[in-house]
């Protein structure tokens, strides 16, 4: 059974109701905002160039690095202008969904 | 040549084309705990029923020395027989031959026993057991799957299509189940994915087996793929032997009646609800206090859990029904939930199945989660296929029915011909905590015992909106009926509605949110 048999809580309109709780209920991810200053893998694939480096200014649309996945090689460039903190991959690295690639400072 | 000696080659080519891929591989599939897709084909049906056509069928294929290869009845046994006197059309592939790889003659196989169902009015059964497309056959063996999908799509809602994993189906394979209404799955058998384990792995790096990607716990739990999980082949069998006995032949029919049974009597309906209106119970029990025997066959148990449907009788008669669980998640609508009520609302639609619906909700779930998995456009689903359907639509509320969930729920506004409530049933914008905490929220915040004045507040929303009266005194209920009555009037709901009649209006067809 994908439902747990234990009773919990769950308040809706300010009501708690006991009821069991699904797995997927239960390894629901709470929302996070997204940090314009983190860069993410859009998409799982390698690293394949690495353009910038630590404390380097990089402008809006600068180039940061190449992400290759499904054979495409996707140019992975700045949203925001700014110096890079770290550079969280390296070269040839295999990187999955939303892994940190870049922290801006 | 004499006719003795035709009938000898005639058995020796029978006998070859019969024993599929061979002793060797027969063993294999044996000792994979696989039947073979013969001995699938005779467990299911009824015994001495199976007429087999198309035996002979060779594939064309030249490339890659394929000339040379003789693969008998080119991987797929396809014919018609019965299921409990229940006619139906079936293939089934056969894994033993070229790993039940789909080449253009076997689709053509299957596309025409398709047809035949078609044309005939049958159910189609298809069992799937196949590595995927033929390779060596290129483009053409492309061609085969589209031809199969489009004719699962024309016969969609004309005659049931049961789908039944036993082996792998990967690939645009997969399609064909999916676009079906019954998919069966059984444990450490069935594999279903688009992409497999290998090919996530080179491209993604990402490790993971079979069963974890596309195993029968997966489809029937996680996905939603998947209708029905059996331990074993034959237990798989046996569901679908008590699923066609609930459905038509096709859309022009109605199911076989059976003679009516009353509900056991360990199952009280005055028993089974708690009073306090927070607690669960499940919903279940109220189908089984009220339907025929007891009797629910319930469709994706493991899989949104938090609404329940399946198929019961009244009277001998089926019945589609829907049913909020309390028991999970308190009830609510959510993505998944109202994904599985829709479909199988339309199922029943389009196969003159009347529906049922027993509601007990406190709304739709909240969360960024549910929000960003977009809850309203799932959630309008379940509004249009309640709202589109013309079967006929009984609904009974038992106790919670609050907001936009009362609405969803087959209420009198989305076209139920018959709404009842029991006396516990509160019918009303939300529940009394928040509709309090909202209308009062000045005098709350003001007073000098915020919290006394929350409950005063609380109790007299709940002595004046928390039952079915207001509802009922608007004409949105048409009876507030007891427990014990319940099974009664739905009876005879059902029956008066035997000939309803209700016109749409003309369309080529409507634009439901997918």
């Amino acid at each position: 059974m994908s439902e747990k048999s234990t009773l919990q809580r769950l308040v809706i309109d300010d009501t708690p109701y006991e009821t069991r709780f699904t797995t997927k209920f239960e390894k629901r991810k709470p929302y996070a905002a997204p940090n314009p200053k983190h860069v993410l893998a859009f998409i799982p694939g390698v690293i394949q160039e690495i353009y910038v480096s630590e404390g380097q200014k990089v402008r809006w649309g600068d180039s940061l690095l190449v992400l290759e996945a499904m054979k495409m090689k996707n140019d992975v460039t700045a949203d925001i202008e700014g110096v890079i903190r770290s550079v969280k991959v390296k070269k040839n690295e295999k990187v999955i969904k939303n892994q940190l690639l870049i922290e801006f400072e | 040549m004499s006719l003795a000696t035709q009938m000898l080659e005639f058995f020796r080519r029978k006998s070859k084309a019969i024993l599929g891929g061979g002793e060797k591989a027969i063993q294999k599939q044996v000792s994979l705990g696989k039947l073979t897709a013969r001995d699938r084909i005779m467990s299911l049906l009824d015994d001495d029923s199976f007429h087999e056509y198309d035996l002979f069928v060779e594939h064309k294929c030249s490339d890659f020395d394929m000339d040379k290869k003789q693969l008998a009845a080119d991987g797929v046994i396809t014919g018609t027989g019965k299921i409990s006197g229940f006619p139906v059309c079936i293939y089934a592939q056969d894994f033993t031959v070229a790993g039940g790889s789909l080449g253009l003659m076997h689709a053509r196989k299957i596309t025409k026993i398709m047809d035949h169902a078609m044309k005939l009015g049958l159910p189609l059964i298809g069992i799937n057991d196949s590595g995927g497309a033929r390779i060596q056959e290129g483009v053409n063996s492309l061609a085969g799957y589209g031809e199969i999908f489009y004719r699962n799509t024309l016969a969609s809602g004309v005659i049931p299509q049961i789908s039944v994993i036993l082996g792998p189906c990967a690939g645009g394979a997969v399609y064909s189940p999916a676009l079906t209404d019954f998919v069966f799955v059984v444990e450490n058998i069935s594999k279903m994915f688009i992409t497999g384990p290998e090919v996530i792995k080179t491209v993604l790096g990402e490790e993971i087996s079979m069963e974890d990607l596309g195993g029968a716990r997966v489809q029937t739990e996680i996905s939603g793929n998947a209708h029905f999980f059996a331990h074993s082949e034959q237990e798989c069998f046996e569901q679908i032997k008590q699923l066609v006995t609930f459905i038509p032949w096709n859309n022009r029919k109605k199911p076989d009646a059976f003679p009516a049974t009353p509900p056991r009597p360990e199952f009280d309906p005055e028993k089974i609800i708690p009073v306090n209106p927070r607690q669960p119970y499940d919903v279940r029990n109220i189908i089984r206090a009220i339907c025929d025997d007891s009797g629910f066959f319930e469709i994706q148990e493991h899989w949104a859990a938090n609404i329940v449907i399946g198929f019961s009788r009244l009277n001998g008669e089926t019945v589609g029904v829907v049913g909020n669980q309390p028991l999970v998640l308190a009830g609510v609508l959510d993505v998944d939930s109202s994904d599985k009520a829709a479909r199988f609302i339309r199922f029943c639609d389009a196969f003159n199945i009347p529906l049922i619906t027993f509601v007990d909700l406190p709304g739709y779930l909240p969360g960024a989660d549910q929000e960003h998995a977009g809850v309203i456009r799932h959630g309008a689903k379940i509004l249009y296929a309640y709202s589109e359907a013309t079967v006929p639509k009984v609904t009974v509320i038992l106790r919670k029915a609050y907001g936009g969930g009362y609405i969803a729920m087959c209420s009198r506004h989305l076209g139920a011909d018959f709404v009842f409530a029991w006396p516990s049933a509160e019918i009303a914008v939300m529940g009394p905590e928040g509709a309090a905490n909202i209308i009062f929220r000045q005098e709350i915040a003001t007073a000098d015992d915020p919290d006394a004045v929350r409950q005063q507040k609380v109790l007299e929303y709940t002595e004046k909106f928390a039952n079915p009266y207001i509802a009922a005194a608007n004409g949105h209920v048409d009876a507030v009926i007891g427990p014990h009555e319940t099974r009664e009037f739905l009876i005879h709901a059902i029956e008066i509605s035997r000939d309803k009649h209700e016109l749409r209006p003309h369309k080529k067809h409507g634009i439901p949110p997918f």
